[in-house]
């Protein structure tokens, strides 16, 4: 159930990854080859390494060689990189031919990439030679270790062990990329779990599924904003004409219970859609203990481990704290600020990003004393002649600035909701410190990635030292083949809510069959040069699906749907190599028949065929 | 009268106003209120001459055929646009004669409604206002404070064009004008004295004016239009606006919104011309929020009760059983009739469209008469919009001063229906868009949602819609969007941007939207009306 059908067996031409026919193939091209093999890839999202065979490669076009390795290895029962002239291969491919398995074979010397492969595979392995044997992950070894293994049974035993996992994919972290993630990649038939664990701020505050977004994020700041807006449409509105005299006062109380009630409304409908599209949501703190399984430990302390042959890093960031004497204590979040029980009164605001000006800005809106205290630049990142007239329009909105000083101590002086807390700060320029009595204080000074407990180390993500954060691919893919990570985790992408939904979509339908294109490619020989005894190798056709119409099923004469589509919108009849082959020969098999009836029908189908027509020097015959 | 620098501009202000001493008028070229310095029943015109750059614009006085040097001569050779660039005026041909009554325009749009619509909305904010915390009951309206306000308002703005007419050195007069010949105009200023003015180029761009229903008995003494409703001093209270055009729904919405009984009637269906489903959507939610509407009725009499109030007797045209009502204003906001009956256009020989008296213009804005030109709302098929008429004047003024030899383009014109719940559209309506493509080739992708802000206060958003009309071959270009929803004219106005570039459906679901606002919905549209599935937006 969790694991995708295997491919049914195609023609042995099609099981080895390089292409036959003495450099007649259109791509030598590792990437080409692998597309036609079975896992996603979209094609030309790569960079090319430098030079074919130079063995030199870059670090980065190393790595990446690395991973993609790594991802054949993850993604084939039986892997064997070997080289056609090599005696010890061949012994190899018979070994496994003989035994009725199917393997997956790279022809070190038909790739352009082979020299590089081979260095990497020497870095996996610690084994420079040919061939080099992958059972079920496990790497067996060479020649010699292969027929030992097979000799002490050790090569049964890998090759029945049932990779099944009890997932296809576990999505650690339940925020807006997470949860976009987990929906795509169910709507597509996969089995998949979400993990989501509020760890509470230190003054305990935590809150429900949804992340940082819909909890203590875009939308309580949106209403906060729009109460303060309304404060100012009040003032306004008497310039208007209406009128009141009464003098108009705010209750933080009613608007924090009208926001919290909208915001437990949102979390209750993403747990809803989960459960609708048969999502398992787990409230457990996921980590990962070894290769593909994590170890879920809930609110009580409960532990359970879970298996996934793929997994999402979604785990977002959490506000940072000062390291002073007192924060932790006495100050409060972002994550605490919305759903405060009691009005915050006279705040500080620590931070001079667009989080810290915001609550600011409302703040100020609601009628509240509030100072921002600034280490050096506002809404750095930003234009900043905006940013200074932002400012300026917050100083004139009565928001006070103390610019170039940091916070040092926090004491509080008096208990209470709020209570009064003593801040002493000093110049980043000189020796200055000054006093400040507040009762909140607000750090906004940064976000901090949830990356450390996650047991990362253990199957060995990469994540940045500097920042925490996770490095990732153009395909979200992080160092360890199987894992992937979106949203705010990322290092060096945009930290904002809807492309976090977006990536989360487009990265479960690049797992699990969603859009991209993909090319099935065939040699094939014609009906009437059989006779004639004309080459049966020069003959070429390829399909180039987009995977995302998949969902239409190809039926009957699958050449003339085909030929309605436009080109770039063949669809494909799934996203196994074997159906797009048999598509590939139902369409051979039917050009000869009814082809030319079907041509004319729409200007898009000329097209397809002139497309056709280039690629495949057959149907010149034809058409 | 509007001018946006053209070798010389004119216009007349029309007749006097029958029933008002007050000369206003809506949100259009034209509409300028020179009437505020003016009389009560005084018509008036204003003529602008900058001369051409190569050749001068004459003034003769009556009976002095003896050219005029006029002092704009000397500046004509400056580079356009940048004088009139700098000083965010929109014409842009001879700088220093830039004219920019143009702003006078917005007394209409945004103050008589955007600012007053805020009388609306602000109402509505002030209900709101207690679920967010704010300590505040409803309060009553003051209709004298808001026709204050707004008219120090306008007032400060018209003084602005002044100047800045002053400024450019162009020349202002005002007088009532009428062609002599195809180069002579005849001003008539409120003194009687005669002044002939000629000029190489002439625009024409006196605009439109609200029409009366002259056949209905006391529909001129009785009633007002849009040209009056804001100068009024007291509240009009109770009223009946006749019409269905935007101008009727915009200004019974912000009368509501005012705390006013006011009734709509309309002949046959809401904004004609715009998306029918969306008009259908814009009545719905005014007929939710108080606004009473009299549809397929149509207004016979309107008589004077003792007690000052107006009675109207209509007839239901389907059923034909005659109604009557007791209103305390009537305001027709039936159409609008173009200004050339006064401008003598025989005489300089141009043409008119006889049906709706409109003059007949190419491309290039050209008259029947190669060097008159017709701009804005007076001339035949050109939509009515303010920004459009200040684009067509400035690229005219460009293409006579040999800027450039761009034409205007009329195609895909945002615009906003400033009801309670804003209307905002660019490019087609779904039904033109099938006329033109036929709906096989048409797809629409629609979304009900939920602005944010509704949430806290529980307002109902079962008419906050959006649609996208696109073809239906990929990439699925767009024709049209459709926005109905808080600040649609915000929203509108960057997707018109887009649009214009001639975007995709595609490209839209690339654009990743900013969170948490209305108009990010409109880069999340996935559900086609052809899929059936519910457009319903859920989860955040």
């Amino acid at each position: 159930m969790a694991q995708p059908p295997p491919p049914p067996p195609p023609p042995s031409r099609a099981q080895t990854f390089s292409t036959p026919g003495r450099g007649s193939s259109p791509s030598r091209r590792l990437g080409n080859v692998r597309g036609a093999a079975g896992p996603p890839s979209p094609p030309g999202r790569r960079a090319r390494p430098p030079a074919p065979g130079a063995g030199r490669l870059s670090g980065a076009a190393r790595e990446e060689l690395r991973r993609r390795l790594l991802g054949l290895i993850e993604g084939h029962r039986v892997v064997i990189f070997s080289k056609t002239y090599c005696p010890h291969s061949t012994r190899v491919k018979e070994l496994f031919s003989s035994l009725g398995v199917d393997c997956n074979i790279l022809e070190l010397d038909q790739v352009d990439e082979g020299a590089g492969v081979q260095e990497a595979l020497s870095e996996i392995t610690s084994q420079r030679t040919v061939p080099s044997v992958f059972v079920n992950r496990v790497h067996v070894g060479g020649c010699d270790h292969t027929f030992q293994a097979h000799q002490s049974g050790l090569l049964q035993q890998l090759l029945q062990q049932d990779p099944a996992y009890d997932y296809d994919l576990i999505v650690i972290g339940g925020g807006s990329g997470g949860l976009s993630c987990a929906q795509e990649a169910a709507v597509l038939g996969r089995k998949v779990m979400v993990l989501d664990f509020v760890v509470p701020s230190p003054r305990g505050t935590a809150w429900g599924l949804g992340g940082t977004c819909v909890n203590v994020g875009c939308i309580p700041k949106k209403l906060m904003h729009q109460a303060a807006l309304l404060g100012q449409a009040l003032t306004d509105s008497r310039k208007f004409g209406w009128e009141y005299s009464q003098q108009v006062r705010h209750s933080w109380a009613t608007m924090t219970e009208a926001i919290q009630s909208h915001i437990g409304s949102l979390s209750w409908g993403h747990r809803l859609a989960l459960r609708e599209k048969a999502v398992t949501y787990v409230n457990s703190y996921g980590e990962f203990v070894e290769h593909h399984k994590v170890k879920a430990t809930n609110e009580k302390g409960q532990e359970a481990l879970y298996t996934a042959a793929k997994f999402v890093i979604a785990t977002g960031e959490r506000p940072r704290y000062l390291g002073i004497p007192g924060d932790r204590e006495y100050c409060i979040t972002s994550d605490d600020l919305f759903s405060l029980p009691y009005c915050p009164g006279a705040t500080l605001v620590v931070g001079a990003s667009y989080v810290a000006l915001e609550c600011a800005g409302f703040l100020a809106g609601l009628g509240l004393e509030v100072t921002v205290m600034v280490r050096s630049v506002l809404l750095r990142g930003f234009d900043q002649e905006m940013a200074e007239k932002v400012g300026a329009s917050m100083q004139q909105l009565g928001v006070r600035f103390l610019c170039k000083f940091v916070p040092v101590e926090v004491q509080q002086l008096e208990r209470g909701l709020p209570g009064r807390l003593k801040v002493v700060a000093k110049s980043t320029e000189g020796t200055e410190t000054i006093e400040g009595i507040y009762n909140t204080v607000l750090l906004a000074i940064g976000r901090d990635s949830c990356t450390k407990k996650l047991g990362l180390e253990k199957i060995g993500v990469n994540v940045s030292e500097k920042t925490g954060k996770i490095p990732v691919n153009d395909e979200e893919q992080t160092s360890v083949p199987y894992v992937y990570a979106v949203g705010d985790v990322l290092e060096g992408k945009p930290q904002l809510t809807p492309v976090a939904v977006q990536a989360g979509k487009l990265l479960a339908r690049r797992l699990f069959g969603g859009r991209s294109e993909k090319v099935y490619h065939t040699l094939f020989w014609p009906l009437e040069w059989t006779v004639a005894g004309r080459d049966n190798n020069t003959c070429y056709a390829k399909i180039i699906c987009n995977k995302l119409d998949n969902v239409r099923h190809v039926v009957g004469s699958g050449h003339a749907l085909i030929l309605k589509c436009r080109f770039y919108r063949v669809p494909s009849p799934g996203c196994h190599h074997g159906c797009g082959h048999a598509l590939l020969q139902e369409w051979l098999h039917l050009r000869n028949c009814c082809l030319c009836s079907s041509i004319g029908s729409s200007s898009s189908c000329v097209q397809f065929i002139l497309r056709w027509r280039q690629h495949s020097p057959v149907f010149r015959t034809h058409f | 009268m509007w001018v946006a620098g053209v070798s010389a501009c004119w216009g007349t202000r029309a007749h006097p106003r029958p029933s008002q001493g007050r000369v206003w008028l809506w949100d259009r070229p034209g509409t300028w209120a020179a009437s505020l310095v003016a009389p009560p029943g005084w018509s008036r015109s204003f003529l602008l001459t900058p001369p051409h750059p190569c050749r001068p614009a004459v003034l003769r006085p009556p009976g002095d055929r003896r050219r005029i040097r006029r002092p704009g001569l000397r500046q004509g050779s400056r580079p356009a646009g940048e004088e009139g660039g700098r000083a965010g005026l929109r014409g842009a041909f001879p700088p220093r004669h830039q004219v920019g009554p143009w702003r006078h325009l917005r007394e209409r749009r945004l103050h008589p409604q955007e600012t007053d619509a805020p009388g609306g909305p602000a109402g509505g904010m002030i209900r709101d206002a207690p679920h967010y915390g704010w300590g505040v009951a409803q309060a009553p309206h003051s209709w004298a404070t808001l026709a204050d306000a707004v008219q120090n308002h306008v007032k400060s703005l018209n003084w602005g064009h002044r100047v800045q007419l002053q400024d450019r050195k162009v020349k202002y007069f005002n007088v009532k004008a009428s062609f002599v010949d195809t180069h002579t105009v005849c001003g008539v200023s409120k003194g009687g004295e005669e002044t002939l003015l000629s000029a190489e180029h002439i625009v024409i761009a006196t605009g439109g004016r609200p029409r009366y229903p002259t056949h209905i008995e006391g529909a001129l003494e009785y009633g007002i239009t849009s040209d009056d409703l804001f100068w009024l001093k007291e509240s009009p209270g109770k009223t009946l606006v006749v019409g269905a055009s935007y101008v009727a729904l915009e200004c019974a919405g912000l009368l509501t919104g005012l705390g006013l009984d006011t009734t709509v009637m309309i002949r046959s269906v809401p904004l004609r011309a715009f998306d029918q489903q969306m008009a259908s959507l814009v009545t719905e939610h005014m007929a939710g929020h108080g606004t009473r509407i009299l549809r397929g009725c149509a207004p016979e009499k309107v008589e004077k009760l003792p007690g000052q109030q107006l009675r109207v007797t209509w007839v239901d045209l389907t059923s034909d059983r005659k109604d009557a009502g007791t209103f305390d204003t009537v305001l027709w906001a039936i159409g609008r009739v173009p200004e050339t009956a006064s401008l003598n256009l025989e005489k300089a020989g141009v043409h008119t469209n006889p049906v709706t008296g409109k003059i007949l213009v190419d491309a290039q804005e050209t008259t029947s008469v190669p060097h008159i030109y017709a701009i804005g709302d007076v001339a035949e098929g050109r939509p009515e919009l303010t920004p459009t008429a200040i684009m067509a004047g400035r690229l005219l003024a460009q293409r006579l001063s040999g800027w450039t030899s761009d034409l205007m383009d009329y195609s895909s014109v945002p615009t906003t229906v400033f009801t309670p719940l804003e209307y905002g559209c660019v490019g087609l309506s779904e039904e033109a868009a099938v006329a033109r493509h036929g709906e096989e080739h048409v797809e629409v992708y629609h979304a009900f949602y939920k602005p944010l802000e509704f949430t806290v206060p529980q307002r109902d958003a079962s008419q906050c819609y959006i649609k996208m009309v696109c073809l239906r071959e990929p990439p699925q270009l767009v024709l049209g969007l459709h926005f109905l929803g808080p600040n649609a004219g915000e929203v509108i106005q960057g997707f018109a941007l887009g649009i214009k570039c001639g975007a995709s459906y595609q490209q839209l679901m690339r654009t990743v939207g900013i969170h948490p606002t209305c108009a990010e919905e409109v880069a999340k549209l996935r559900i086609s009306k052809r899929s059936g599935l519910d457009p319903t937006v859920t989860g955040c």
